[in-house]
């Protein structure tokens, strides 16, 4: 559990469950707490809940079970519009018929806020998100990347500790994306409010966040900081969702505390870091990232196990070279260079021995 | 490149024709092939729709028939000066014995005299019985006519008759128009009504009145259904929207005579609030053949229309703006007052304007459960043209109706824009 200084969280999900057709769990069992100011990421596939937990979180779905605590006070019965979350949608669900500036100071008013503190916030929050001189147009009247600045101040204008953003991005295109990203990122930073982030792009996921709990299927299947999730899967769905995978079969033949060894299919033996496994002669599924992959001998450690494989395919990259192999018998294998000057081209065809460090390749459930 | 460059003048086309021309004829093809596709339709909505209501509006000011059924009386009675206080000479009464010798022969007297009994009752029977005499007469060898005539009734002998065919002599007339808003031309010109005439401008206040009535009621009870319809998942939507539809598989007709089951003093409605004792045996609920008749029955039968538009525009909001106000600190009522509603009133534009004009011009259900209190201009309408025969009034009366519509068709584009109106 990550807890405040004072060992208090600011939001909390406690035993969650949530169903809607009362036959399938849609939630199935959450805990999660954050403390105030993380910036946490859902992440996972669509349908895996994780709309849902942010809509029990805003209010607007009530948990079939469980408690949702918000700076230590259940908000189980505390309708949406007291909860004081601000939230940016997918599709901005700016008001069509409002300004920008009316959109903002809509929070306000609905707050009876006098008229000249109400012009006041919302300047500032439209300069906030370098927006100062739409206040007059309709959203209509702007593009993609500016509603979502709008929506965002929107979100904002009103102080409120937390936001939820379900997806925000989503409509943008990849280099917009980009740039909003840090710009979210940054905003939150500085204003030091909490934020519970969903979205299906693990690239999105791993830049913006504290922390990123990735879903399946109604639980989280992890709960880790971004390069914690990505060198150290502790199943084989992270391993295989966040980042590009090398992944091998085989069955445990030796155990110990920090290594196992496992035998692949084609009958070699590699060594691996048990994660996910339990005894010996269980079937594991074992992952490799393809940059940790190496294939010069000098750098390897003496007496590291090494396996066979057989070069299908060169992919100039322009920053990286990308090889395909054939090892163990997956032709999927693929090994990620640097784009170096003293970096070797492998040739298509070529046979050739490749090792990696025993921690960088973890023995996971099959 | 240069010479492109170095051109002022219009952009020209490959062949050297200017580009504006050249699209201008490649489009006018288009059109013209989009034209030809419309035509039958075009042709058939001309002939059976558009030219009837032009031959039927210009009957308001058409008064052909006093000058054709009369043409040398008319040309005599110009010279007569009716503020005199004589009678016409003999010159006009031979003229007038001339004319109708003919007019006789033709059989047409009789439909002139019950023109003119629009504007002076009794004249029809004047004609009629006059008929009979004149038939015999040699209009040379009978000479002179005026006592003759003012034998065979009394009638020519008033010097009222001959104002009004003096009056009415000129082809076009507007005594229709005011006649419609309860006035009458007289020799001396436009004058009121007499007080127990004056029906008409009543009767269109009613309309407009109990339009705006009924349109308001289908507001007030249309929208929550349309607002469910677009909330629910769309199977249960479906259904409703069948149920809504429903009314429109039995006939209008019956529709509306089953309100009168309903609603008559005997009927089933008065019966249980007698049952339950909420009204006494004895003072039974008038509701039938009155307003309130027609009210309840029209917004019955108009709701459907008001409930369509409303509901395919409320479709087209996504619940997420509920969602964002309310997460905005909105409470559910602030959220639908300030976000939701804007957002509908394209629906509710288009369903009162559809309601509205369908209501103020509804015929069949004021006739039958309206009585005489409730009922519409548009009965009045009919009832020129069907019983009393006055084509010319009830024209004047369906024009008055077209512009008055056109008219708040116009405010309303002014308040609130026609733009703002969406079916769908
Ligand atoms: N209003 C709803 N009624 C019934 N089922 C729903 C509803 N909303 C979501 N679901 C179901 O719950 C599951 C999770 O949905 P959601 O939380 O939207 O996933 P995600 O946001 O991760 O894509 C899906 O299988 C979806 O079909
Ligand atoms: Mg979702």
């Amino acid at each position: 559990m990550a807890l405040d200084a004072n060992g208090d969280a600011f939001v909390e999900f406690d035993r969650v469950q949530k169903s809607y057709d009362g036959e399938t769990l849609v939630v199935k069992d959450l805990n999660l707490s954050l403390p105030r100011g993380e910036f946490l990421t859902m992440l996972g596939p669509s349908g895996s809940g994780k709309t849902t937990c942010l809509m029990m979180l805003a209010g607007f779905e009530t948990a079939t079970h469980g408690d949702i605590r918000l700076g230590g006070v259940s908000i189980n019965n505390i309708p949406p519009h007291k909860r004081g979350i601000g939230m940016v949608f997918q599709n901005y669900a700016l008001f069509p018929h409002m300004t920008v500036a009316e959109n903002l100071s809509f929070p306000l008013e609905v707050r009876n806020m006098g008229k000249s503190e109400r012009e006041g916030k919302v300047k500032r929050a439209l300069d906030m998100v370098q927006m100062g001189e739409f206040g007059g147009r309709r959203p209509a009247q702007l593009s993609g990347g500016q509603q979502q600045r709008i929506a965002l101040a929107r979100a904002l204008v009103f102080e409120a500790e937390l936001v939820l953003m379900d997806e925000p991005l989503g409509a943008l295109d990849k280099q917009l994306r980009e740039h909003m990203q840090f710009e979210i990122k940054h905003i939150a930073d500085n204003l030091g409010i909490t934020v519970v982030y969903v979205t299906h792009d693990q690239t999105e996921a791993l830049t913006m966040s504290d922390r990123v709990a990735v879903f399946n299927d109604g639980v989280i299947q992890q709960l880790a900081p971004p390069d914690l999730l990505y060198e150290e899967p502790q199943n084989s769905f992270v391993a295989q969702f966040i980042g590009e995978n090398n992944t091998l079969m085989g069955e445990v033949v030796s155990m110990a505390e920090d290594k196992a060894e496992v035998k692949l299919d084609n009958g070699e033996v590699i060594d691996t870091v048990p994660v996910n496994v339990n005894a010996v002669g269980e079937r594991t599924l074992v992952s490799i990232r393809p940059e940790r992959v190496e294939f010069n001998k000098d750098r390897l450690q003496p007496g590291a196990h090494t396996v066979h494989a057989e070069v299908l395919e060169f992919i100039y990259m322009g920053d990286i070279y990308r090889t395909r192999l054939r090892v163990a018998g997956n032709e999927n294998f693929i090994v990620k260079t640097r784009n170096a000057p003293d970096q070797r081209r492998l040739q298509a065809g070529e046979k050739l021995e490749i090792g990696w460090r025993p921690q960088d390749c973890r023995a996971l459930d099959a | 490149m240069a010479d492109l460059t170095a051109q002022a003048g219009p952009v020209l086309a490959a062949d050297g024709t200017p580009l504006k021309r050249s699209l201008g004829r490649a489009l006018r093809r288009q059109k013209l092939r989009a034209l030809a596709l419309i035509a039958p339709l075009l042709l058939f909505v001309v002939l059976s729709f558009v030219w009837p209501i032009i031959e039927m509006l210009s009957r308001s000011v058409n008064n052909e028939i006093v000058a054709n059924t009369l043409p040398e009386t008319v040309v005599a009675l110009a010279e007569w000066d009716a503020s005199t206080g004589e009678l016409p000479s003999e010159e006009v009464y031979a003229a007038f014995a001339r004319d109708l010798i003919v007019a006789i022969d033709a059989k047409q007297h009789t439909r002139l005299g019950s023109r003119l009994n629009y504007e002076k009752t009794g004249m029809a029977s004047m004609f009629r019985r006059s008929g009979r005499t004149v038939k015999k007469w040699d209009p040379v060898e009978d000479a002179p006519f005026k006592e003759k005539f003012l034998d065979v009734h009394d009638g020519w002998g008033d010097i009222e008759t001959w104002k009004v065919i003096q009056t009415y002599s000129p082809t076009v007339t507007r005594g229709y128009f005011l006649n419609a808003v309860d006035m009458r031309l007289t020799p001396e010109g436009a004058a009121a009504q007499p007080e127990d005439k004056r029906v008409l401008i009543k009767l269109f206040g009613r309309t407009l009145w109990m339009s705006l009535v009924i349109t308001s009621v289908c507001i007030i009870l249309g929208y929550p259904v349309a607002w469910i319809m677009a909330n629910l998942p769309m199977r249960q939507a479906n259904l409703l929207l069948i149920l809504v539809l429903l009314p429109f598989w039995t006939s209008l007709l019956v529709r509306t005579s089953a309100w009168k089951v309903l609603l008559q003093q005997q009927g089933v409605i008065n019966d249980i609030l007698v049952w339950l004792g909420m009204v006494a045996d004895d003072g039974r609920l008038v509701m039938i053949n009155n307003q309130t008749g027609t009210i309840i029955a029209m917004t019955h039968i108009l709701l459907p229309f008001m409930i369509l538009p409303m509901y395919s525009v409320m479709q087209t909001i996504p619940p997420t703006y509920l969602r964002a106000a309310k997460s905005l600190g909105a409470t559910n009522w602030t959220a639908f007052w300030r976000v939701y509603f804007p957002q509908s009133v394209p629906g509710i534009g288009a369903g009162s304007i559809l309601v509205f004009i369908l209501a103020i011009g509804y015929y069949i259900t004021p006739e039958i459960v309206g009585g005489t209190k409730g009922v519409f201009i548009s009965n009045r309408i009919a009832y020129h043209i069907s019983s009393s025969l006055n084509w010319g009034l009830a024209a004047a009366l369906g024009t008055i109706l077209l512009v008055v519509v056109l008219g708040l068709y116009w405010c309303y584009d002014k308040i609130v824009g026609i733009d703002n109106v969406k079916l769908g």
